[in-house]
């Protein structure tokens, strides 16, 4: 069934759900997973996006959510201004990717500290948004839980040793999923949690052999 | 309860001997794993909201475009003129209307409902009842929980996005949402809510979603205004007695068909309709000039 919050809400800047709402939230996303303080970043516009974005402040909610922003935030349409005063660098440009929903952004951010991130996100319609690629690795996830993400090395046994983790921390795991590109590669744990992840728990799974970074988005309140 | 359907909430209402707020509250409060109260702050933070933004709305704003703006300020001072032909009430919901439709063009904030687009409707109506002292907060937050679950059965049993189903699916089902609010408020019974629901949504049935430029400005914002006076009188009806010959439900279903078989030129691709005409896509050129 549907989330009567989803009915009635989201609290949000306008001018639309699915244009404005949702675009800050794959901001923020790709902001959470990161997973440090975003510097620069180039921003992709597929479909309607690349079409009526601009009217609608798709431009400007996106980098509002890179800043840390929610969709209720009224700085939104100032966004831009605000990023320069931090120094956060963005370009847009319009691109046409394959078999994407028409609401599609494409993000390549850094943190000028050697992270980066490419993340593409969908914007699906009353604000809810999908992740369908990050690092050029096929997922598909929406932010609805608390998730967590663990780039490791496909070795055997890996998913194992991260589940301890998380039941040890008491954290129920609601979905989860494997994602790779190819046999022996890197591979990301694509892991949805009823309960927030503690820094601890997280930690911990860090320091797990092969696993070379975890991050983590956790939900908007509930 | 997964509010599937009217029906199951009318049976839930008298199975447990409750009222219709009340089975949306439960189903909240089970699925979210959350309590009454927190459930119902949660609903008083979206009525406070839809107050502010009327509130802070000021005439001078203008939307990306430059077409949207000022005539929320033009409806309250002729409202309170006493001259208009709508009466007093209806005259004010006309206004709060303009006003919350034209902050969401203008990037204020608002309360989606159930779309932002839409997002004039139900404060609409409720608004000039609250400012009269005709509702407390108390009862006005449990009024939307009978908007919440009319918009959740719409929204699993059809959809909610003009780009699924056209306008009819968002301010159709946001005027069956502020119709059945508004009979609940009034003390009508569950049937009544189900007819005062079914009436709004048989009246905007086909409306096509066709916004000019694909910008949320022209024609949503006035589409609000019919949204929210169409709940009306619906809702008086329902109250009067008068029914809806066709049950909520299969009205529901309805909308959901008409929507799949919209050609994609009225679901919000801004290629048909007023999008179309020499005006739109003039705007619409204006705009892929600026950008």
């Amino acid at each position: 069934m549907l989330d009567i919050f989803d009915i009635l809400g989201p609290i949000m800047v306008g001018p639309s759900s699915s244009h404005t709402a949702g675009a800050v939230r794959i901001g923020n996303m790709a902001r959470s997973l990161l997973g440090s303080e975003p510097k620069a970043v180039e921003i992709g516009l597929h479909g309607s996006f690349a079409e009526t974005g601009r009217g609608h402040g798709t431009d400007r909610a996106l980098v509002a959510g890179l800043l840390g922003m929610k969709p209720d935030d009224l700085r939104i349409p100032r966004s831009f201004e605000l990023a320069k005063q931090k120094g956060f660098a963005f370009s847009f440009r319009n691109v046409e990717l394959k078999e994407a929903h028409p609401n599609t952004a494409l993000l390549t951010i850094s943190d000028g500290a050697g992270r980066t991130l490419e993340m593409q996100a969908a914007s699906t319609g009353g604000g809810r948004i999908r992740v369908d690629r990050l690092d050029g690795i096929d997922v598909n996830f929406t932010g609805a839980f608390n998730t967590l993400i663990i780039h490791s090395t496909d070795v055997p046994g890996k998913l194992a040793e991260v589940t301890r983790e998380l039941e040890q921390g008491n954290v129920n795991i609601a979905n989860m999923n494997l994602c790779r590109a190819k046999r022996g590669g890197s591979v990301l744990m694509v892991i949805e949690t009823d309960q927030k992840v503690p820094p601890l728990v997280r930690a911990l799974i860090e320091e797990l052999k092969d696993v070379t970074r975890v991050t983590y988005y956790e939900r908007e309140d509930t | 309860m997964a509010l599937d359907s009217m029906q199951e909430i009318f049976d839930a209402t008298a199975a447990g001997n409750k009222q219709f707020w009340e089975v949306v509250l439960d189903t909240d409060m089970e699925e979210r794993e959350v309590t009454a109260e927190q459930s119902m702050e949660k609903m008083r933070a979206s009525w406070r909201a839809m107050l502010e933004a009327d509130d802070t709305y000021q005439g001078d704003r203008r939307s990306a475009s430059g077409l949207v703006g000022g005539d929320g300020e033009k409806m309250r001072c002729y409202a309170a003129e006493g001259a208009a032909l709508s009466g007093e009430y209806l005259t004010e919901v006309i206004a709060a209307a303009l006003c919350t439709g034209e902050s969401n063009a203008c990037m204020r904030k608002i309360v989606a409902a159930p779309t932002a687009g839409a997002c004039g409707v139900l404060p609409a109506v409720l608004i000039p009842l609250y400012h009269r002292g005709d509702f407390d907060e108390d009862a006005i937050v449990r009024g939307l929980y009978v908007a919440a679950g009319i918009g959740a059965v719409v929204g699993y049993r059809a959809c909610i996005a003009g780009a699924s189903g056209g306008c009819q699916a968002e301010i159709g089902t946001a005027s069956a949402m502020a119709a059945g609010t508004l009979t609940a408020l009034r003390g009508g019974t569950c049937a009544q809510i189900g007819h005062a629901a079914a009436m709004a949504l048989k009246n905007l049935l086909g409306l096509v979603c066709d916004p000019v430029a694909g910008l949320v400005e022209v024609p949503c914002v006035k589409r609000n205004v019919i949204g929210a006076v169409n709940a009306v009188s619906c809702a008086d009806m329902a109250i009067a007695g008068i029914e809806s010959r066709i049950p909520v439900d299969q009205v529901i279903d309805c909308m959901g068909a008409v929507g799949r078989r919209m050609p994609v030129e009225f679901r919000e691709t801004a290629l048909g309709g007023l999008a179309d005409t020499p005006f739109g896509r003039e705007v619409k050129e204006r705009m892929r000039e600026k950008a």
